[in-house]
């Protein structure tokens, strides 16, 4: 993946860089909004990071004008305004996800990566298979090999999120995002116990684990 | 000079010259008319008392003729403060009376005298006739007889005058008195006023000078200035309190943020002295993440009550449906809840539709079930959400109730501010930021919490106004 990252704060910028060189991914960095919006307009790249506070252009107004450019590359906002409203704004601006400063790294990767794969149209697809676990999205069905599996509709939910980014590290707060549509902060360990309720649904009894957890970032799907 | 200006400036000096001038011209225009109208009256007086008089020389002529008439004036002449009279012959040579001159050209005329004469009388001295200032005047009719002798019957017009000159003098004095007393007035009220002001200027530059202790001066004649200093008083009592408030969360941040840090710089410092293992150093490292997220998290529960406290969005306050966040936020919840050896129970039905931010009333209910399961766990315990509709009070109440320790009554109040944590609870994680969260979340809808006993337990009630669609 060939990332533009678009951040005033050059130190910030490095870490990223490395950062992302170290996750295998390639990164150019621009400093400031012009060359930001210049080099993301050149093209070639597969997703933007983009600090929402930036000298010469800010970063909403580089994201919407690729927008109407008809530039649909997946864009990340980076920002210290981390409040409702301010991502209502972010998102409406043409970003695709938006992010709290300060952030964990893993955070970041895990939501860029879901971004690339929103891109590929998973979201369409009528069934969903993780090793012998398939969700029938027709019929609201899952099962695992024969046996049938009950869900409540909010551990549906968790599912279908999980296997749609299957490959993919999902994390905890993304899961109170796109399951709960809640973007606070929870004090406890709420989402781990619905994941471990979910886990013991879909494993127990089985020898293979599917739903595999993953030190300091989050959760994954996959055989 | 500037305080003699700032005297003229006050709107006790703009209202006591207005007064002043006000009460002059009534004084002015009352004077004059009834001067006026009692000089007409005296002087129609004279008219009378004349004609009266040669009606009755009239009589005196007719039966006795000229010779008895002059006889007749000569004897009245005579009387103390008698009448003026004169007969004269045709060539204006004085025959009898008690006019010893005239201004010339009195007697050319029959009839009233056109105006009043000077005239003076025998005894008086000749020259006062050519002095008009000193002369005495008089009304008078003239009476010409067929062989040309003239007769004058008149009057002193010095009663009249005097009184007219009286009435001038009163003016003048009552006029000075009223300029000089309104002078007086507004010297001594605007000096007061000013004086009054200044001392509250005084005041108010100490306070604002950073004495929040001080207070405007009250005088105690309960008049608009005791009124204003009291009601100035009382918002700076609030901002005082406010400003106390405001100082006790400083020094709690400097506190608290300071224990963790030391901690984190501890930790590194630790791990730099001991033997270089490079699994230790990341444990370290993992540990110091989860440190620094966690103060992160503190800054973040600041930023948001202050951001909550300024009202933020308020305008952008959705119809929600209290009833539902409460169902989504307890099937978050329950199986934490359910972990930690407790139940859940929601009890609210809907619809309860408030004017709300779905995201802020949802962060409030979790964080009053996060501390319910925190403090207020028991074996087997219970947190129990119910709503009720207070009609009444055009308010829905929400409680989540505990069975836990509860928090003393003497205690309530201030658990609610930043960072205030209870003894017991300082062993347990937490920052002592929630229920602030909580009590500025409900402020913001327009609505209170209040913390009550839930026998045994601690219940707390969040009351929303209800939409009136």
């Amino acid at each position: 993946m060939k990332v533009l990252i678009i951040e005033d704060d050059r130190e910030a910028a490095a870490y990223l860089k490395k950062a992302m060189a170290e996750a295998g991914h390639m990164a150019d960095v621009a400093h400031d909004g012009d060359e930001g919006y210049v080099m993301a307009d050149g093209g070639g790249y597969d997703a933007l990071v983009v600090d929402r506070m930036l000298p010469r252009r800010d970063g909403l107004s580089v994201i919407s004008a690729l927008r109407s450019k008809g530039d649909m590359t997946p864009a990340l906002v980076l920002s210290a305004l981390g409040e409702v409203d301010d991502r209502v704004t972010g998102l409406r601006a043409g970003g695709d996800d938006y992010l709290t400063k300060p952030y964990a790294f893993s955070e970041l990767l895990a939501r860029l990566e879901v971004l690339l794969r929103r891109q590929s149209g998973a979201e369409q697809d009528t069934s969903y298979q993780v090793g012998d676990l398939i969700m029938n999205r027709l019929a609201h069905e899952v099962r695992r090999g024969d046996e049938p599996i009950m869900l409540q509709p909010r551990e549906y939910r968790l599912l279908e999120y999980l296997m749609r980014h299957s490959g993919q590290v999902v994390t905890r707060t993304m899961l109170l995002e796109n399951v709960w549509d809640y973007h606070f902060d929870p004090q406890t360990n709420v989402i781990d116990v619905h994941i471990s309720r979910l886990r013991s649904k879909i494993e127990k009894g089985f020898d293979k684990p599917l739903l595999h957890t993953i030190r300091g970032a989050g959760y994954m799907m996959r055989e | 000079m500037s305080r003699f200006s700032s005297t003229i400036n006050t709107t006790a000096t703009r209202l006591s010259a207005l007064y002043l001038v006000l009460f002059t011209s009534c004084a002015v225009v009352l004077v004059f008319y009834m001067t006026g109208s009692t000089a007409r009256f005296l002087i129609n007086e004279t008219r009378n008392a004349v004609t009266e008089e040669i009606e009755t020389l009239g009589d005196v002529y007719s039966r006795g003729g000229l010779r008895r008439l002059v006889r007749e004036i000569d004897r009245r002449s005579r009387r103390p403060s008698a009448n003026l009279y004169m007969v004269a012959d045709h060539t204006g040579r004085i025959l009898a009376g008690n006019v010893l001159a005239l201004e010339p050209g009195i007697l050319d005329s029959e009839g009233w005298t056109q105006a009043p004469f000077g005239y003076a009388r025998y005894g008086d001295d000749v020259s006062v006739i050519n002095d008009p200032q000193r002369a005495p005047r008089a009304l008078a009719q003239v009476i010409v007889f067929s062989n040309g002798m003239r007769v004058l019957v008149g009057r002193d017009l010095g009663e009249p005058q005097r009184f007219r000159e009286i009435v001038r003098r009163a003016l003048i004095t009552a006029l000075t008195v009223m300029a000089v007393g309104g002078f007086l007035i507004w010297f001594f009220v605007g000096r007061r006023a000013l004086q009054r002001i200044d001392r509250v200027s005084e005041a108010s530059a100490r306070i604002v000078a950073g004495d929040l202790s001080g207070r405007l001066p009250v005088t105690g004649a309960n008049d608009e200035f005791d009124r204003l200093s009291e009601s100035l008083n009382s918002m700076i009592a609030k901002i005082s309190k406010l400003n106390d408030g405001l100082r006790d969360v400083s020094d709690s941040i400097a506190h608290d943020l300071k224990t963790p840090l030391s901690r984190l710089r501890n930790r590194a410092e630790a791990a730099l002295a001991g033997d270089p293992k490079e699994t230790d150093y990341r444990t370290v490292l993992e540990d110091m993440i989860v440190e620094a997220d966690q103060l992160i998290k503190v800054f973040n529960a600041l930023l948001l009550i202050s951001r909550v406290e300024a009202g933020f969005s308020k305008q952008k306050l959705d119809e929600v449906d209290l009833a539902v966040i409460v169902s989504e936020v307890a099937e978050l919840y329950e199986p934490l809840v359910e972990d930690a050896g407790m139940t859940l129970v929601n009890e609210v039905k809907g619809p309860l539709p408030i004017a709300g931010n779905r995201e802020l009333i949802g962060q409030a209910i979790t964080n009053l079930i996060d501390n319910a399961l925190k403090y207020g766990a028991t074996e087997d315990g219970r947190i129990v959400l119910a709503a009720e509709r207070d009609k009444r009070a055009g308010m829905a109440r929400l409680s989540v109730a505990d069975q836990g320790a509860g928090i003393p009554e003497s205690e309530r109040e201030r658990v609610l501010g930043r960072f205030v944590r209870l003894d017991e609870s300082r062993t347990k994680p937490g920052s002592g930021l929630g229920l602030s969260l909580v009590s500025a979340i409900v402020g913001l809808h327009g609505g209170t919490l209040e913390l009550r006993e839930a026998e045994p337990g601690l219940k707390a009630v969040l009351s929303f106004p209800i939409s009136r669609t």
